[in-house]
């Protein structure tokens, strides 16, 4: 058994492979550009605007459409009901998810250099750790918002959770809630990442040999 | 057997007489459209309609802004459904959108209630609109106004000294330099001089002038004035090509006179010929720049006799009153109204008689050009013309009064000149007694020649009854085949004068006014937050800055002592369109609107004690019912 973790650790302290390494430098090129476009991205259409309201999530910022009018627009509708108007401090995530994005970064240039397939495996597991944890965090805030209405409120009507992803009718709205270019960048990161890991894998450990080490397993228990 | 027969026989009989006596009676069907009507009923009413309809939702295809006439105003429509979609207040006071109760539209329109808009004129780059300006004329004040066609808001008015009654105005040079004011009543100058109608042939004036346009801000000044005998300076139009530089305006009343209980309709109609004014407007401006002008009444007037080359005369067929260049520049066409013809003059024959001083007459100074070394041809149109304008195939149309039709016919050039009448190419009744006429793009280099709407005058039995207040009827023509075709009926409430049209894509205007867009300037008192909301009083007077969003204003209440000054600005935060909010205060007479991201600003005095609700206006959201506040004055 030991000798399994054995075999893998030592595996996994081999060098990328050239072909590896390009594709770890693509999935690092893919990244910090995930900056520049929206993650996600909210979209509201009623009858009366008939060219919806659009809320655009960056990495870094909240940012309504047309010019940023359609954040104050969804603040000023949301008042009524007596949600607490969504502001971009508030939302911590866009100080932590840049900072954090930055850093894979700048380990993912390290692995294209330096870079063992065992630092591959550690940065798919961080930076899927960190996707899940930044999808749950928007989620518990979006949630947190639906929930904590003024009693006041001009209009009541029960908590709810905006959705993160899909359809959902809020009040005369339809709101839709899809990945934005970002989100798919960031997706094109972990498959470069994995196609990376892969290939330098089946470069450096030819079926062959891993045929003899899958034997060598089998003797071993 | 025979009876059975014979009674069968006679109850076939009643029966058919009961049906037929039925199907007569039941002959008082709803009148067809257009059916006994009189003329210009449509010929084919489905491709009439399918031609005008504008499905829900969808947008036309020209802008038509008409002037409202003594209603002050400018009325908005789309064409070719001839939807009225808004009115801009001009010179009047406009509860609908507060023009006129603030203080900022307060100033322009300077006390007075109303004006009397006639002749709106776009601004144009290369002799294209340009859509960046409309400018229009007021008759009763001898005012001129700017409309910023980014917000469709007035900008500007100016009245300029020694102007009475500005009726020839307001035509633009082909790149906006300038636009015309004229004198229609001549009164003695400077305004306010006192001089009795016996001494009207001396003392009483006529003044053309021509406002210089600053070419960024489109701020206008007066440029120049030209003193021209009393006479009524009519109808205008700016020379394009080969006339450009030029200002034309026609005028009656050469019998120089206004006789007491005489009638002018009379006294005025005694001469064959009146005149068109020319006034080289480049040449007058540069005589002014070159102080050659007398100062009256705080303006620059030129004297004809000491500015030779700057004025002319052209003798046109009596009582004239449209005068239109033809997109070319080369024909310049007058339209006397108590004559049956349409007069073409030739812009290259006019310049060859200034040049060699074809003169036949001269008056106060002012040399009249020969009539037959000018005139091209006179077309038999028909009975009281008005009007002319052009299309993009070589066509004038010219608007008969009298006649209640559209004549159309061919501009020069002409090979057979034995029978003018040949020219005359088609003809359509009006509905009725049709005075301007605007044709797609009609005053550009470049008409459209699609459209043509004749603004009638008498629009009676046109519509639903509507009591002795007849509006007046605006009639879209199809006129891009060799006939014309009426196409539809609009009608308008008093009264347009002419209109210019656009096409829509030439115009983009804003509908919102973004915090901080750096084409707007910045308003001082703009507040954007509840917190910079405040009420500070000094001495007696208290001064609020104050918002206005969905659904409340900040702040709610105002408390003011009986006769302070107050003074309050009111910022509408909305950035979204459509978001417009009112403030009025009840038994105050006070009614703003703010549009989303404007600053508007009231003063009055606090002269009645109590309490006094102020609340929204302009219904804004599902809670607008709670817009509401106090104004308490102790």
């Amino acid at each position: 058994m030991q000798d399994v973790f054995h075999d893998l650790t030592e595996k996994l302290d081999s060098p990328l492979t050239a072909l590896g390494r390009v594709l770890v430098l693509v999935a690092a090129i893919l990244l910090p550009l995930s900056f520049m476009t929206p993650l996600w991205h909210m979209d509201f259409w009623a009858q009366q605007y008939p060219e919806g309201l659009e809320l655009l999530i960056y990495s870094h910022a909240l940012i309504g459409g047309d010019d940023g009018n359609d954040l104050q627009e969804i603040n000023v509708l949301n008042h009524y009901i007596g949600m607490k108007e969504l502001k971009a401090e508030e939302f911590t995530e866009l100080k932590w998810i840049p900072l954090v994005l930055g850093a894979i970064t700048v380990l993912t240039f390290r692995s294209v250099v330096v870079g063992t397939l065992g630092s591959v495996l550690d940065l798919l597991v961080i930076s899927s750790y960190f996707g899940l944890f930044s999808l749950w965090s928007f989620w518990y805030k979006l949630s947190a918002y639906g929930h904590d209405l003024d009693p006041r409120a001009a209009v009541q009507v029960d908590p709810f959770t905006p959705p993160v992803f899909g359809h959902k009718m809020v009040g005369q709205f339809e709101v839709w809630s899809y990945p934005s270019p970002g989100a798919w960048l960031v997706v094109g990161f972990g498959v470069f990442l994995i196609a990376g890991f892969i290939v330098s894998w089946r470069q450096t450990f030819p079926k062959k040999a891993r045929g003899s080490s899958k034997r060598s397993v089998e003797e071993e228990s | 057997m025979k009876l059975k027969g014979k009674l069968i026989g006679i109850l076939v009989a009643l029966v058919v007489v009961v049906t037929l006596v039925m199907a007569a009676s039941c002959g008082k069907k709803p009148q067809r459209r257009g059916a006994g009507r009189g003329g210009g009923g449509a010929s084919d009413t489905t491709s009439a309609a399918l031609a005008t309809y504008v499905a829900p939702g969808d947008l036309d295809e020209y802008y038509l802004f008409y002037s409202g006439g003594h209603s002050g105003q400018i009325f908005v429509a789309g064409m070719p459904s001839m939807r009225h979609i808004t009115t801009i207040p001009v010179f009047s006071p406009y509860p609908g959108t507060g023009y006129g109760f603030d203080d900022e539209s307060k100033e322009m329109l300077d006390g007075y209630t109303w004006g009397d808009s006639h002749h709106p004129a776009f601004s144009e780059t290369g002799g294209e609109y340009d859509g960046r300006w409309l400018f229009i004329n007021d008759n009763a004040q001898g005012r001129i106004a700017r409309i910023d066609l980014r917000d469709f808001k007035v900008k500007q008015i100016i009245s300029v000294p020694n102007i009475s009654a500005n009726h020839g105005s307001s035509f633009v040079s082909p790149n906006t330099e300038q636009v015309t004011m004229a004198t229609r009543m001549s009164v003695p100058i400077p305004l306010g001089t006192y001089a009795d109608v016996t001494e009207y042939a001396d003392v009483y004036k006529g003044v053309t002038a021509g406002i210089k346009v600053d070419p960024d801000s489109g701020e206008m000044s007066l440029g120049w004035q030209v003193l021209v005998p009393p006479f009524n300076y009519d109808l205008g139009d700016a020379g394009k090509g080969p006339s450009e530089g030029w200002f034309f305006w026609t005028c009656y009343n050469s019998e120089r006179e206004f006789i007491e209980g005489g009638k002018l309709e009379v006294t005025a109609s005694q001469r064959d010929k009146d005149y068109i004014l020319m006034v080289n407007w480049r040449l007058a401006q540069e005589a002014v720049d070159a102080g050659k002008a007398e100062m009256i009444g705080g303006a620059p007037v030129l004297m004809p006799e000491d500015n030779p080359g700057v004025v002319f005369f052209m003798p046109l067929a009596k009582s004239p009153h449209g005068v239109d260049v033809a997109p070319s520049g080369q024909w310049i066409i007058g339209s006397g109204k108590l004559s049956p013809t349409t007069t073409v003059f030739n812009m290259e024959k006019i310049q060859k008689a200034i040049d060699e001083q074809d003169f036949e007459d001269t008056i106060d100074g002012i040399p009249v050009l020969t009539y037959g070394s000018v005139r091209e041809a006179e077309i038999p149109v028909g009975l009281g013309p008005l009007h002319t304008q052009f299309d993009d195939r070589g066509n004038a149309y010219t608007s008969l009064f009298v006649e209640s039709a559209v004549a159309k016919w061919k501009l020069p050039p002409y090979e057979d000149t034995t029978d003018m009448s040949q020219y005359v190419l088609d003809k359509i009744p009006v509905s009725y007694n049709i005075g301007h006429l605007v044709t797609a793009e009609g005053d550009s280099i470049n008409p459209d020649g699609n459209y043509l709407v004749a603004l009638n005058k008498l629009s009676k039995g046109r519509h639903l009854s509507v009591g002795p207040s007849i509006p007046e009827s605006a009639q879209l023509i199809d006129i891009s085949g060799d006939k014309m075709r009426l196409l539809y009926d609009a009608f308008t409430e008093p009264e347009p004068h002419y209109a210019v049209t656009i096409k829509a894509d030439k115009l983009d205007p804003i509908e919102v006014y973004k915090k901080d867009d750096p084409q707007w300037p910045k308003n001082p008192n703009a507040v954007w937050t509840p917190e910079e909301t405040r009420v500070e009083r000094k001495g007696n007077k208290v001064e609020v800055w104050m918002i206005a969003v969905r659904s409340f204003f900040a702040p709610d209440v105002i408390r003011v002592n009986k006769g302070d000054e107050v003074v309050i600005h009111v910022t509408n935060i909305e950035q979204t369109r459509d978001e417009l909010h009112g403030l009025a205060i009840n038994n105050y007479d006070i009614n703003i609107v703010a549009d989303p991201g404007e600053t508007k600003t009231v003063s009055f005095t606090a002269d009645k004690s109590g309490v006094f609700a102020f609340y929204c206006t302009n219904f804004c959201s599902a809670l607008h019912q709670e817009m509401q506040g106090y104004m308490l004055v102790k």
